[in-house]
């Protein structure tokens, strides 16, 4: 709940038109479901059959169910369903490689998004082990008192919250940040000016989970997973990927031949801001890293054990008050700030220093 | 019976018929001839007439008719020595005395084939309509949602990348240690990519061009290389090159071309092993957006000896390039193997990449290098081309917008995720009106990576009369009022290179703080927003859906 009140802190900063919730890690009620696929999201009563359905089909089996305790809110429509379900793998599928496993994972989404998406019976927002996500439209500290956030019982390591929802198109919910596939996560700050040029290209990479794009920063997820998953490249080329350095800058580098060859062959994934990217990968890493021109804020604050990366100070203030204030990082234009899995240190990467 | 002088005219034509009129003016003449001296087709004359004039001298009237001998201008009535509305002589006339006038109504076409010789001549298409490049406008605007970008302050990027771009999948890296690296012993091909800037001067020929002229450009080209630090780069055309430019450095600024005459390529390939630098690229010419399917034409007035020597032929013969290469068989076979010997001369380190004109084929040409790994772009040329020289037919009717070629090119590559490999070249009617910048950004929108001028340079550079209403459009004659597509010292005299090349680099300039001002409004600065058709509106629903762009009215 303290991630909400910090949201309500930066309030000035946002519309309040919609929360948005990651949560890695789990503990609580999830605890002792580490190794189990959680399928989160919404629907009717008409949908929950579907669904059920399509997993007993598929050769799930369900090993447990959560739903957030719904408390009526003035002006919150509810809807049917609410959930996150935990799931055992098919049986052919138990002793798969974590690649297979994650890509029937995401299918099943997909397929479940699909059959959901005409009618809205059914929003699927992640299927993952030990990820859960929750979405609704409307006034972040509302929407987290209609999830009975304030009561607990949900617990997470790593907790993702946007206060609103996509400012430019129309409300929906597949447009809420934040967004995530197999494992990796994030969300984002500001507009997103070459979207069209960076979805046309990972639509075309031939990989089922580049689809969707209600919201114009879900290609930066998408970007991240191609970079990391799909090519191997270690996170901090996300950076590279996406606010390329000069080609004098590069020669700086130790790695400038393989840079050259990136900043080529992955050109159409470029962005041009004004953003601020938080994400955080499936090792549990966190991390932020602006625009080439820094066109938003964003600090990193904290310690040991607990760190925030924010999009403005007061949420800070508001999140980690006892913190060593003068320690707190604002990364520029070429800096990627890395939280390491369990908050155990923050570093930032510098582009120029490698 | 009518009087046998009637009967006489009856074989002229009138000047109505004619594309332009000379309006004289008798008052203000003082006969100094310099008009009827300049005029490139003595299209005008000096005449001496006996007129009939009433006078009345003295303090009371008494009117007398009077023959008086006078000395006039007249326009000649000869189809072959039509007004061509260049308008030399009323830049040579000291006191604003003459001056063509456009005749909208002329039946100039009907005419102009005397001797079964069908009409030519050179410049682009006469279509004065605007173009759907100008219809073109950028409507995503950044505006609160994102801050708009600063033309003057933040850092802009424009450039472009030529030559093959392997996909990210198939680049040869390894990660260790959080670092990526080029595998020591790896096998792949990494095709070579030239950093350039998006706008290219195209192909255009010593030879169709004047000594000052294609020197100005050259000299220009290499001013933005090495003081703006603009890597423009130039394109030969098919005409050979100097053989000092060959030995010189400056070599990397030009991107040579073969076409299937094969001129000047003896001089070339001879001295590949004294190049001290590799050209930028080489351009495999199989078509041309102003006469597609028609072959190179130097017209025996302009092989001179300079001409002749560069390209190694004998002088004042017609130098036709066939239609076609003559070793064209197939595009899988010989296409893919002129690339690949193109490139094998210089060790593949050039990028050699074929034009083409704009053609509902260009698809299927697409589609072919899209698959062939040493192709390393496709320029297409649509019909709003320039040329030295070409049927007027050809120029006129034959061939494609480059708009929807383009786009149907890039959208092509995308559903194919190669929309980074292959780099899409476009021209053709690239500022037509003027509008350089806005016609480049609006075809990078569309998806090229780059594009190429030509005409509007040397009505830029050069103040080259022509136009879309069959202005002068004398270049294939060699009488070039302004020198530039010319071989005649006495014209090309009057073309200072050094002006030349001072105005190729203002152009540059200015294009470039242009594009910034066109990109940053919408929030880009780092790499071209090549493909970001978001950008784009047209007020044509027809257009609108055909580019897949939206519709703004």
């Amino acid at each position: 709940m303290e991630n909400i009140l910090a949201l309500e802190t930066m309030k000035e900063g946002h519309d309040g038109s919609g929360l948005g919730l990651t949560l890695k890690d789990l503990g609580g009620h999830f605890e002792h479901l580490k190794g189990y696929p959680i399928l989160s999201g919404i629907c009717s009563k008409s949908g929950a059959k579907i669904l059920d359905d399509y997993m007993d089909k598929a050769g799930f089996q369900l090993k447990d169910i959560w739903a957030p305790k719904i408390k009526p809110v003035k002006g919150m429509k509810s809807r049917d369903h609410y959930f996150a379900r935990a799931y055992d793998y098919p049986f052919s599928y138990k002793y798969k490689p974590t690649k297979e496993k994650e890509d029937l994972l995401m299918n099943i989404r997909l397929t479940l998004r699909k059959i959901g998406e005409p009618d809205e019976s059914m929003f699927i927002f992640s299927f993952y082990p030990d990820v859960l996500t929750l979405k609704e439209v409307g006034d972040p500290l509302q929407v987290a008192e209609f999830f009975g956030l304030d009561k607990g019982g949900l617990k997470a390591r790593i907790i993702f919250a946007q206060g609103r929802q996509n400012t430019n198109y129309a409300i929906y919910l597949y447009a809420c940040h934040p967004f995530f596939i197999q494992g990796y996560c994030s969300m984002t700050n500001g507009e997103n000016t070459a979207f069209v040029p960076i979805r046309e290209f990972l639509m075309s990479r031939g990989f089922p989970g580049y689809i969707g794009y209600n919201s114009d920063s879900e290609v930066f997820t998408h970007i991240m997973h191609y970079t990391v998953r799909q090519l191997g490249y270690p996170l901090t080329y996300y950076k590279d990927v996406i606010t390329p350095l000069k080609d004098s800058e590069i020669g700086t580098r130790q790695d400038k031949n393989a840079l050259r060859l990136i900043k080529q062959s992955l050109r159409p994934l470029c962005v041009d801001g004004p953003n601020v990217v938080i994400g955080f990968t499936p090792d549990g890493t966190c991390f932020m890293a602006h625009d080439a021109k820094k066109l938003r804020p964003g600090v990193v604050g904290g310690m040991k054990g607990k760190y925030a990366l924010m999009s403005e100070e007061c949420g800070l203030d508001s999140a980690i008050p006892g913190r060593n204030k003068s320690q707190d990082i604002f990364p520029m234009k070429y800096d990627m700030v890395i939280v390491k899995p369990q908050a155990e240190e923050v570093r930032v990467w510098n582009q120029l220093q490698h | 019976m009518e009087p046998a002088t009637a009967l006489d005219h009856n074989h002229q034509l009138s000047l109505k018929e004619f594309p332009y009129i000379i309006r004289w003016r008798d008052d203000r003449c003082k006969r100094c001839g310099r008009c009827t001296a300049v005029c490139p087709v003595k299209a005008i004359a000096p005449a001496v007439k006996v007129q009939r004039v009433v006078q009345s001298e003295g303090p009371v009237p008494t009117p007398t008719a009077v023959r008086k001998i006078i000395h006039t201008v007249e326009q000649v009535t000869d189809i072959e020595r039509y007004c061509t509305g260049c308008g030399t002589c009323t830049l040579v006339c000291p006191n604003d005395a003459i001056e063509p006038e456009y005749n909208p109504a002329n039946k100039f076409l009907h005419y102009k084939n005397r001797g079964g010789e069908g009409y030519r001549r050179g410049g682009r298409r006469n279509d004065p309509a605007i173009s759907t490049l100008d219809r073109l406008k950028f409507t995503r605007i950044s505006m609160l949602t994102d801050p708009a970008l600063d033309a003057g302050r933040h850092e802009f990027r424009v450039r472009t990348l030529l030559g093959r771009i392997l996909p990210p999948e198939e680049l040869p890296l390894i990660a260790t240690d959080g670092s990526l690296g080029v595998e020591e012993s790896h096998d792949k091909f990494i095709p070579p990519v030239r950093e350039i800037f998006p706008i290219m001067i195209g192909s255009m020929s010593i030879g169709a061009l004047s000594p000052p002229m294609w020197e100005g450009l050259a000299m220009g080209v290499a001013y933005l290389n090495e003081v703006e630090d603009m890597p423009v780069v130039m394109c030969t055309g098919e005409g050979g090159v100097p053989p000092r430019l060959l030995r010189s450095r400056f070599l990397k600024y030009m991107t040579i071309q073969i076409a299937s005459g094969y001129f000047g390529w003896d001089e070339i390939i001879h001295s590949i092993p004294h190049m001290i630098e590799d050209p930028a690229a080489i351009e495999i010419k199989y078509g041309q957006g102003a006469k597609p399917g028609d072959g190179g034409l130097l017209m025996a007035q302009k092989v001179l000896r300079l001409i002749a020597s560069i390209r190694g032929v004998p002088q004042f013969v017609d130098l036709a390039s066939p239609p076609t290469h003559q070793t064209k068989y197939s595009i899988e076979e010989a296409v893919a193997k002129m690339i690949q010997s193109m490139s094998m001369a210089w060790g593949f380190r050039v990028p050699v990449y074929p034009k083409i004109s704009g053609t509902k084929t260009a698809r299927s040409v697409l589609n072919n290098l899209a698959r062939n790994p040493f192709a390393a772009a496709l320029s297409i040329d649509g019909e709003d081309g320039g040329t030295g020289a070409a049927y007027n037919v050809s120029i006129d009717k034959m061939g494609h917008p480059i708009a929807s070629n383009l786009r149907e090119c890039y959208l092509d590559l995308v559903k194919q995720g190669k929309q980074n490999e292959l780099p899409l070249i476009a021209a053709g009617g690239v500022a037509k009106k003027g509008n350089l910048a806005a016609n480049a950004a609006a075809l990078i929108m569309l998806g090229a990576s780059a594009v190429s001028i030509g005409k509007y340079v040397m009505q830029a550079a050069a103040n080259c009369f022509g136009d879309e209403y069959n202005r002068c459009n004398l270049c294939n004659t060699g009488k070039c009022p302004r020198g530039i597509t010319t071989q005649d010292p006495k014209l090309y005299r009057r073309l200072d290179s050094d002006q030349v090349a001072e105005r190729v680099v203002e152009i540059f300039k200015v294009a470039n703080v242009e594009l910034k001002k066109i990109f940053a409004p919408m929030g880009r600065s780092t790499e071209l927003p090549i493909g970001m058709s978001d950008g784009l509106s047209i007020d044509d629903k027809a257009m609108a859906d055909r580019l897949e762009i939206s519709y703004a009215c």
